[in-house]
C-alpha cells in the first residue's frame, strides 16, 4: 500500500506556498521537464496557490508527446500487417498519426492490446507462436529499461517472435537542445524524478554549470513541487545576493540516488546505444535515442517489418511543438478546447494523459 | 463523433463518447418525451391508473466474469435494480437474456445463475422472464447478460437528475472506486496486496430508507465514469454549479494506492454499491442518520453543495485550491460492468 498522505498535507503545503510568496522577487519561469508533473500542478491546482508572478512552462517530458509521427504512422502500419499482435502501454493507443491511430486500426481488425508490462508481451509471444509480437518502445530512461530488460529475457528463453519499436528518448540532451535554441527564457528547472531515480543527478551538471540555470531534482506530489519551487528560489536568491553559484539539488531524496541505478544503467548500454531521435513537433536531436547495438538488432521491429509510409503530415495550426519548447502555454493555441479535445485531439499534446493540453483541459488552467 | 466514422471502445466507457453516440445515433432516431427524460430508469403511467412506473435495461460485459467481490451474474441483477432505486422506485420484476459463446463451460453459467438468484433474493425481486442465444466461437466473449427491470414508483417520491437546486448538499453513500479497482487488478492479474473488492450491492434497501427519511431530489449510482463524469451529468441535467470537497470524498487506502500505481483517479473510477443523494440542506442529518443504520451507507458522508450558475462540477483540493472537475474522456476502465 502506498501511502502518500503525508506528502499532500495542507498545513505545510500553506507553509510552503508562504515561504514561496516571502522569497519570490520577480517574475521568474520555471520548466517542469516531465509530464507526471505537467499533470500534478494541474491536478492539484499549484498554479493557482504560486504567486502569478512565477510561470510554470510544460517541458518536453511526456514520452508519448514526443513520440514522432514518422513512428506511429509506422507502429499503425505494423499493427495492420497480418499475424501481428500490437501491444502498447495505455496512452500511445489514442495518438493520432497522420491519417489513423492504433485506437482506429483497432475497430478496423487490428489485434492492438494494451498492456501495464512488457513482459506481459511476452507471455503472449509464447502463447502465439504462429504471431509475431510487437511492444511499442515509447518512453524516457524511467520506462525503457523495463522494456529492454524484457528483450533480454526474450533472447535468453528463446522466443523469436517478439520484437520492440524502438522510440526511446532521453532527457538531458533535450534540455540540451532547448536551451541552445535560445528561444524560451527559463530561470529554473523542475528535473523528473523517476528519470533521475534511473540517471542520477550528474546528468543534468551542465545546466548550472554551461547555462547558469538551477535545478531541482522533484518529487510528484503536491509538497514535493512546492519544495522544490522554495529550493529553486532560494538558489535564485543566493545568487543574486551572494554570487553563489548555481547547482542540482535533489528534492526527492526518496527517490533519487546521486548515481542512478548503475544496473539499470548498464543493462541499457548492453542493449543499446545512444542516437538522434526525431521529436514530434521539435526535430532531430542528437545523442536523445536509444537504438538496439548489433547483437540485438534482431529485437528491432523497425528492422524487421518492411514498412515503407508515406512521410508524415504534422496537422495545420497545432503548436504542440512551441507548447513543449517552453514557448507557448496550452490555452494558447487557437484550437485548444474547441477542435482539439481529449476525445478529438489534433495534437500530441492532448493525447497523452501527460500531455500538457490535456492537463489544462481537464483540470483548467489553475489560475 | 470524434474523429473515427468506426465504432470505438471509447464509445461505450460512459463518458463524453458514449454520451454523443446516444444522442447523434440514438435520441435524435427515438426521440420522445419518455426517452429525453434522461435518467437511468424512464417514469411512466399506466393508462387509466395512478401508479407510476420505472422501466430499465441494462447490458453486462464484464471481463472476467469472476472478481473479488462479484462476478457478472450479481452485477447483471445489482445494477439493473439500482437503476430503478435511483429514480425512487421499489424495484418488483426483471427479465434476464443470455448471450453465451459456444463452448462456455456450463458449470460456470450455473455458477453465474445461482449468483443471480441470490443476488435477486438479497433485492427482493424475482426474475420472470428471460432469453436465451448461443453464438458461434468466437462470436462474443464467453458471456454477455442483458437485464431489464420494472418497479413501482411510491406516491409523493419525485426523484430526478434534474431537480438539484441551489442549497441543496451532496451525500456519497461511501467510499469510491471500490469496483473498478477491483475488477481492473483481477483482469490484469496485478496481484496488489490490500483488500481490493468490489462493492456490487442492490442500494433499493437504503434508497428506500432515505426516501421515507426526508426529501430526495436527485438519486444516482456513479458505475462508469465514476463520481466524476455521474455529478456532471447531474450538472448538466440540472443546470447548476456542483461544489464538491477532495478531502471530504471517501477512498479506502487500498484503493487509493492502486490507482496511483495504475494511474488512475477514483474520481472517473466505477462503484457498483454506492449512490449519491442530492437532498436540501434541512433534511440532510435525518437522511444521513437513515444512512448510518443500513451497512451500504455505513460510511456516507456530505461532499459538496449546488449553486445557481453555469453547469459544471468544481472541485475544491485538499490545498485549497479549486479547479473545474471534467467529464471521463477516452476509455479509463474498458469493460468494467
Amino acid at each position: 500500500m502506498i501511502n502518500l498522505d503525508k506528502f499532500r498535507d495542507p498545513v505545510v503545503a500553506a507553509k510552503l506556498v508562504k515561504r514561496i510568496e516571502g522569497l519570490c522577487d520577480g517574475p521568474y519561469a520555471f520548466m517542469e521537464v516531465c509530464g507526471t508533473h505537467t499533470m500534478a500542478i494541474s491536478q492539484f491546482g499549484i498554479r493557482g496557490l504560486i504567486p502569478g508572478s512565477i510561470k510554470l512552462l510544460s517541458g518536453p517530458g511526456c514520452p508519448v508527446c514526443v513520440t514522432s509521427l514518422y513512428d506511429i504512422d509506422r507502429m499503425i502500419a505494423i499493427a495492420g500487417l497480418k499475424d501481428v499482435i500490437f501491444t502498447t502501454f495505455g496512452d500511445m493507443i489514442r495518438v493520432p498519426g497522420s491519417h489513423s491511430s492504433l485506437r482506429e486500426a483497432r475497430s478496423q481488425g487490428a489485434d492492438v492490446r494494451i498492456l501495464y508490462s512488457p513482459l506481459d508481451a511476452l507471455q503472449i509471444a509464447a502463447e502465439n507462436p504462429q504471431k509475431q509480437v510487437v511492444f511499442a518502445g515509447v518512453g524516457f530512461e524511467t520506462t525503457s529499461p523495463t522494456i529492454i530488460a524484457t528483450v533480454l529475457e526474450a533472447k535468453e528463453k528463446g522466443i523469436g517472435n517478439f520484437s520492440v519499436y524502438p522510440a526511446f528518448k532521453t532527457v538531458p540532451n533535450a534540455l540540451k537542445a532547448i536551451l541552445e535554441s535560445g528561444k524560451t527564457k527559463i530561470d529554473g528547472f523542475l528535473c523528473p524524478g523517476h528519470v533521475s531515480a534511473i540517471i542520477g543527478s550528474r546528468p543534468y551538471q551542465f545546466i548550472p554549470a554551461e547555462y547558469h540555470i538551477p535545478c531541482v531534482i522533484a518529487g510528484f506530489e503536491p509538497l514535493d513541487i512546492l519544495e522544490s519551487i522554495v529550493m529553486l528560489l532560494e538558489q535564485l536568491r543566493s545568487h543574486k545576493k551572494d554570487g553563489l553559484a548555481f547547482s542540482v539539488q535533489t528534492e526527492y531524496r526518496r527517490g533519487v540516488p546521486d548515481a542512478g541505478n548503475p544496473n539499470a544503467l548498464a543493462m541499457l548500454d548492453k542493449v543499446t546505444e545512444p542516437c538522434t531521435a526525431e521529436w514530434r513537433a521539435i526535430g532531430s536531436i542528437p545523442e536523445t535515442g536509444l537504438c538496439f547495438r548489433n547483437e540485438y538488432v534482431s529485437f528491432d521491429a523497425a528492422k524487421r517489418f518492411e514498412i515503407k509510409v508515406e512521410p508524415a503530415k504534422e496537422p495545420v495550426g497545432c503548436i504542440c511543438g512551441q507548447v513543449m519548447m517552453g514557448l507557448h502555454q496550452p490555452d494558447e493555441c487557437p484550437m485548444f478546447g474547441k477542435n482539439c479535445t481529449p476525445e478529438s485531439p489534433v495534437g500530441p499534446c492532448m493525447v497523452s494523459s501527460e500531455g500538457a493540453c490535456a492537463a489544462w483541459y481537464k483540470y483548467g488552467t489553475g489560475n | 463523433m470524434g474523429v473515427s466514422d468506426k465504432i470505438l471502445l471509447a464509445h461505450g466507457s460512459g463518458g463524453r463518447l458514449s454520451h454523443e453516440l446516444i444522442e447523434k445515433v440514438f435520441k435524435t432516431r427515438f426521440s420522445n418525451a419518455l426517452l429525453n427524460q434522461g435518467d437511468d430508469s424512464v417514469e411512466f403511467r399506466i393508462q387509466n391508473s395512478e401508479s407510476r412506473m420505472a422501466f430499465t435495461t441494462d447490458s453486462y460485459v464484464v471481463k472476467p466474469l469472476f472478481f473479488p467481490g462479484g462476478d457478472i451474474g450479481r452485477l447483471a441483477v445489482c445494477g439493473t435494480v439500482n437503476d430503478l432505486a435511483m429514480k425512487g422506485a421499489k424495484p418488483l420484476y426483471l427479465s434476464a437474456g443470455f448471450i453465451i459463446e459456444e463452448g462456455f463451460p456450463l458449470e460456470t453459467l450455473e455458477k453465474v445463475a445461482d449468483s443471480m438468484a441470490a443476488a435477486a433474493k438479497e433485492a427482493g425481486v424475482s426474475i420472470v422472464t428471460g432469453d436465451t442465444k448461443v453464438v458461434d466461437k468466437g462470436a462474443c466473449d464467453g458471456l454477455f447478460i442483458n437485464t431489464s427491470g420494472v418497479g413501482v414508483i411510491p406516491e409523493g417520491v419525485n426523484v430526478s437528475g434534474s431537480l438539484a437546486a441551489p442549497g441543496d448538499v451532496v451525500i456519497i453513500s461511501g467510499t469510491i472506486g471500490d469496483h473498478g479497482a477491483a475488477v481492473i487488478n483481477a483482469r490484469n492479474n496485478f496481484g496488489l496486496s490490500g483488500n481490493l473488492l468490489s462493492d456490487a450491492a442492490p442500494l433499493n434497501g437504503l434508497a428506500g430508507a432515505m426516501l421515507k427519511a426526508g426529501m430526495v431530489h436527485v438519486l444516482r449510482d456513479p458505475t462508469r465514469g465514476g463520481l466524476a463524469t455521474t455529478l456532471n451529468e447531474i450538472a448538466l441535467q440540472s443546470k447548476a454549479i456542483i461544489n464538491i470537497e477532495e478531502e471530504k470524498i471517501p477512498v479506502k487506502p487500498e484503493v487509493k494506492g492502486a490507482c496511483e500505481m495504475l494511474g488512475l483517479d477514483p474520481l472517473y473510477v466505477a462503484n457498483e454499491g454506492k449512490l449519491i443523494a442530492i437532498v436540501p440542506r434541512e433534511d440532510s442529518e435525518k437522511i444521513l442518520s437513515a444512512m448510518h443504520q443500513d451497512p451500504l451507507g455505513k460510511d456516507a458522508v456530505i461532499i459538496g453543495k449546488i449553486e445557481a450558475g453555469k453547469p459544471q462540477v468544481l472541485l475544491t483540493t485538499f490545498l485549497g485550491s479549486r479547479r473545474p472537475l471534467m467529464m471521463l474522456e477516452g476509455e479509463a476502465l474498458p469493460r468494467i460492468c
